[in-house]
């Protein structure tokens, strides 16, 4: 469990999270939601402790965020950032065993359990075929899978993801997303896409101007009476098969109009 | 996920990952650069103005280490040449190439730079005023037999510490602030080297300045070796292979590394400090020498990958083997003159270099 308590965070005088809590309850997928420059990733970024000395408190478990020392923290979180790595030489394989690292003491070597483990989670991302290749010879789907098999290999209690759906073509936006599902860990996703969000997330945090707008299930939050004023678009809500489905259309052309005007 | 799974089954037995497979190309790599590193050795001791057989070498180091051979087969002269002069030179350029090659792995995964070195970023300008403070004004007298060590290392330390403030002021460290930093750096600290020279009126003491700033191995002698060893062996080579692993994710980026469970700036700064003793102690021993910590790294990564538990020690070997060479060749293309080995590394380095900014262009990095 990941609960943050009144955190903010400023770029200059400008504060782009301001006094927000949310929680990320075990077993349950979490997702951040809001238009551009709402702070999804600045909020994500936060829950990870990659920005500190901001207010507020994050706690893991219980436990202060700030507090647990670097392997422990890296033990209880999984990261996948966007385009992290472009540069390196490592090959995929090698870049996916040092998902191993907080599990190993300084003096410890990758073991054939660490190699095993690093091999299943290329297989589970459909990735083994990329092994000995360089990660910098990737696309950028391939790319995004092999940093999510990095994050599985850390084998962390918790998984946070910043637009993992990135880059991914369709059917692999939607692989990814049920992984991250069906690992039932305690997950965190930003995503721009708000029918994956509708598909594959428990709760959503929709942000806008410095703070939540709305918090709550999927199902409460994706209402468009909640959305419209955030996205400043028209949004239409279909429940087809037990599952949420977004339509949008500009607010000065109503939905029906729009679909009339192309006929 | 049929069709992938299928695909996925072929690589991942009996060696996952082919780890087992690199572990043993390293090996052999490692086996056959130290067969080729005692092999330049014995052949570099017997090089030079008077050129000794490498067999009389043999026995002679032979004789002194494990008393074998008992019987004297050589001349007293041969005996001095290779044990009281060359020896220790060659042993010198070893630790020293080593010592150069492992400190430019550690800054290029630092500042992720594949053009960082300690003569670029400004590090041996530092260690080289030290140096002449230590000679000219007897700075860091206070230290006793180590005081130009710790003068020089003082030198490599602030400048090091200089270039990463001013490379961080105003927010993140990029590449090009730190490279830029370095040079200016470097520019301001060579202008202070030279302007100790003048002030201080010594002609001898100039000599032996210029020789700081161009490098020589001229000035080996055993009991030298004992602290270059210390800090190269365990503090530059032992270190940096522990903490590989480490390195690798360092050399991912800042955010990677900490959520993989690495501090990033504790471990640069510890890291900071680390190449800043060795190069200190590196060029109080031999002078500032160029291109090595840049050039190295770039072949061992050819040859064995970008991981650091293999690049550091292959780094090294190669880079004992490099300036060993580079000495021989200073000693014999002018003999019986001898070359500054600055100037020697600096003509293989550079076009080195070229190719290098070369292949950066054709990639589009």
């Amino acid at each position: 469990m990941i609960q943050a308590t009144r955190v903010s965070w400023h770029y200059g005088a400008n504060p782009v999270i301001d006094g927000v809590s949310v929680t990320a309850r075990p077993g349950r997928v979490l997702g951040l939601i809001g238009p551009n420059g709402s702070g999804k990733t600045t909020l994500l970024r936060l829950l990870y402790g990659a920005l500190r000395g901001g207010t507020g408190r994050v706690a893991v478990d219980g436990d202060d965020l700030g507090a647990l020392p670097p392997r422990e923290a890296a033990r209880r979180l999984a990261v996948v950032v966007q385009e992290a790595g472009g540069e390196t030489a490592l090959t995929v394989a090698e870049l996916v065993l040092l998902g191993r690292n907080p599990h190993l003491t300084t003096f410890q070597r990758t073991g054939r359990t660490d190699h095993e483990i690093a091999a299943q989670c290329l297989t589970r991302v459909g990735a083994t075929h990329l092994g000995s290749r360089a990660f910098a010879s990737l696309s950028g789907g391939e790319r995004q899978r092999v940093l999510i098999a990095r994050a599985l290999a850390q084998q962390a209690t918790h998984l946070l993801l910043d637009e993992p759906t990135n880059h991914l073509d369709i059917r692999y936006q939607h692989e990814i997303l049920r992984l991250v599902r069906d690992l039932g860990t305690c997950a965190v996703v930003v995503l721009h896409d708000l029918n994956l969000a509708a598909r594959y997330c428990d709760d959503l945090v929709l942000l806008g101007h410095g703070g939540v707008a709305a918090a709550g299930t999927t199902e409460q939050v994706l209402d468009p009476a909640v959305l419209e004023p955030v996205y400043g678009i028209g949004i239409q809500r279909l429940d087809l098969d037990g599952t949420i489905h977004l339509l949008f259309h500009p607010t000065d052309q109503p939905a029906v109009e729009r679909t009339a005007s192309r006929v | 996920m049929g069709a992938v799974t299928a695909t996925a089954q072929s690589g991942s037995r009996p060696d996952l990952l082919g780890v087992a497979a690199q572990r043993r190309r390293t090996g052999i790599w490692l086996v056959a650069l130290t067969v080729a590193l005692v092999l330049t050795g014995v052949a570099a001791v017997g090089s030079g103005a008077i050129g000794i057989p490498p067999a009389t070498v043999a026995r002679i180091i032979g004789h002194h280490l494990v008393g074998l051979p008992g019987e004297v087969t050589w001349t007293a002269p041969q005996e001095a040449i290779v044990w009281q002069v060359r020896l220790p030179r060659v042993l010198l350029g070893m630790l020293v190439g080593a010592g150069l090659a492992a400190c430019g792995v550690a800054l290029q995964a630092m500042v992720r730079n594949v053009l960082a070195d300690p003569y670029l970023l400004g590090i041996n300008s530092g260690a080289s005023s030290g140096a002449a403070a230590a000679i000219l004004f007897g700075a860091g007298a206070g230290f006793g037999q180590y005081a130009l060590s710790s003068s020089a290392f003082l030198g490599a330390l602030g400048a090091s510490l200089l270039v990463f403030l001013i490379a961080r002021s105003g927010g993140r460290v990029t590449s090009i602030r730190l490279l830029l930093a370095g040079v200016a750096v470097g520019y301001a600290l060579y202008a202070t080297t030279s302007f100790l020279i003048f002030a201080s009126g010594s002609a001898e003491g100039a000599r032996s300045v210029m020789f700081w700033l161009l490098g020589s191995l001229g000035l080996a002698r055993w009991n030298a070796l004992l602290l270059v060893a210390a800090v190269v062996l365990g503090g530059m080579i032992g270190y940096l292979t522990v903490v590989g692993r480490r390195l690798d994710v360092l050399a991912i980026g800042d955010e990677t590394a900490q959520t993989l469970g690495v501090s990033p700036d504790r471990f640069r700064l510890r890291l900071l400090v680390l190449v800043s003793l060795s190069v200190g102690v590196l060029v109080s021993a031999a002078g500032s020498i160029g291109f090595v910590g840049l050039v190295v790294p770039h072949l061992a990564r050819r040859i064995v990958g970008a991981p650091h538990v293999r690049v550091v020690p292959v780094a090294a070997l190669l880079g004992a083997i490099l300036l060993v060479w580079a000495d021989v060749l200073a000693r014999v293309l002018l003999a019986p003159q001898e070359i500054p080995i600055g100037i020697i590394t600096a003509l293989l380095g550079a076009p080195f270099l070229l190719v290098l900014i070369r292949r950066l262009h054709a990639t589009g990095a």
